[in-house]
């Protein structure tokens, strides 16, 4: 089974992403922000991260440039999932080392053909 | 709804369109053609079929068939086509058109012309490669609308994430508004036309490559033979037909055949007449 990492500092979107990824089979784990999200990937690397942008005490893009420098960083899949949807901001999550972007609002087909594409299905 | 409603919306749409709407559909019947009675001005359905039973108005007639049709379609939908035509297809028709350096291929019932600007896309990835070819991307849908919307070239956020790889949004698209707009020279590689396939199809001319998926599953076998049979008219010896993942050639015509391992992928059957001729002397 694959683990995801589910990083968003809302509640309900932590909870609806979470139940969409179980039943694609991934086994999921939860952070309410970046600097949370940093604890857990030094803990153990995760195959996959769906990512916020905006959350408190650490934004989804900075927690992206620090985990592609961490040990096994480069490793997981990061597919950005946040309601920023302009050009600029998806160049600079791909430059920053993101695999796939989701705009919000999102659905379970979105979820399923990003995670394909990028091979985590 | 009353049951001769319902027979004379299902024959309408079954004649224009080939669509098939069999009784257990009527409550789809009602909630498409609802809008439709509505932008008519009219109260209910019956209104609807009592003023299709008079004096025909055509663009009545069409706003039906259209409002009956379905108009799904994603970017590189299934996936595997794609990569079967990238992987298997093409080498082998650029190969075999090396002289030419042109290649007409065909999305039927286009719908908004995800599949179309699919291809185009997939062609323009493949670079240097295919520098100085021709390609020539045909695509037709019934609906006029449709015809429109995938001549705009214009998805709303949620189309272009269905399917379509983040790094070809990036790639190809500009942010217009809330909504993508492939770029011009993408959309150059593609051209639309409304087109019905129970039509005569011999005007659209010759097409290496079909993509007719998800389109015989609405037809009567009688229609779906038809119309394949219409296409291979269309293509070359060595031309190649995709249909979609629950439609097949067996048992409708002898016209294709499956190519073997291959999912969706079918070829022209050379010896039409002679495998059916053995057919018959092995039976």
């Amino acid at each position: 089974m694959k683990s995801c990492l589910v990083v968003d500092d809302s509640r309900v979107v932590r909870k609806v992403a979470r139940r969409i990824l179980e039943e694609l089979q991934f086994s999921c784990a939860e952070a309410e922000d970046g600097r949370q999200a940093m604890e857990y990937c030094a803990r153990t690397m995760p195959d996959a991260i769906l990512l916020d942008w905006n959350m408190p005490v650490m934004t989804g893009i900075e927690f992206l440039r620090r985990l592609r420098k961490m040990t096994g960083g480069g490793e997981p899949k990061v597919v950005f999932c946040t309601t920023e949807n302009d050009l600029a901001h998806i160049q600079e999550a791909l430059s920053a080392g993101a695999n796939e972007y989701i705009m919000k609002p999102f659905d379970s087909d979105i979820i399923q053909t990003k995670f394909a594409q990028v091979g985590l299905l | 709804m009353r049951v001769e409603d319902f027979d004379l919306f299902s024959t309408l749409v079954k004649q224009r369109s080939g669509l098939v709407l069999t009784k257990d559909k009527a409550y789809l019947l009602e909630s498409r053609l609802m809008p439709v009675a509505r932008k008519w001005q009219m109260k209910g359905l019956d209104e609807l079929a009592q003023a299709m039973r008079g004096r025909r108005d055509e663009a009545m007639a069409r706003d039906i068939t259209e409002a009956m049709t379905t108009n799904e379609s994603s970017f590189f939908r299934d996936q595997k086509p794609f990569d079967l035509f990238r992987q298997l297809v093409l080498p082998s028709l650029t190969e075999a058109r090396a002289a030419k350096r042109s290649l007409r291929v065909w999305s039927a019932a286009c719908s908004s012309g995800q599949e179309a600007y699919s291809l185009a896309m997939l062609l323009a990835e493949e670079g240097p490669k295919l520098a100085g070819w021709k390609f020539d991307i045909v695509g037709t849908d019934i609906s006029a609308e449709m015809v429109e919307r995938a001549r705009a070239g214009l998805y709303t956020q949620f189309e272009v994430q269905r399917g379509l790889p983040i790094t070809l949004l990036v790639k190809h698209f500009k942010q217009s508004g809330d909504k993508w707009q492939l770029s011009p020279q993408l959309r150059q590689m593609a051209s639309f036309r409304e087109f019905n396939l129970l039509g005569d199809l011999s005007g659209l001319g010759q097409f290496d490559v079909v993509f007719c998926r998800n389109v015989l599953i609405y037809f009567d076998q009688p229609t779906k033979a038809r119309v394949l049979d219409q296409i291979a008219r269309l293509m070359p010896a060595d031309g190649v037909l995709f249909l979609g993942g629950a439609e097949t050639v067996l048992g409708i015509t002898d016209r294709f055949k499956p190519m073997d391992g291959q999912r969706g992928l079918y070829v022209i059957n050379k010896p039409a007449s002679a495998a059916a001729g053995l057919k018959k002397a092995a039976g």
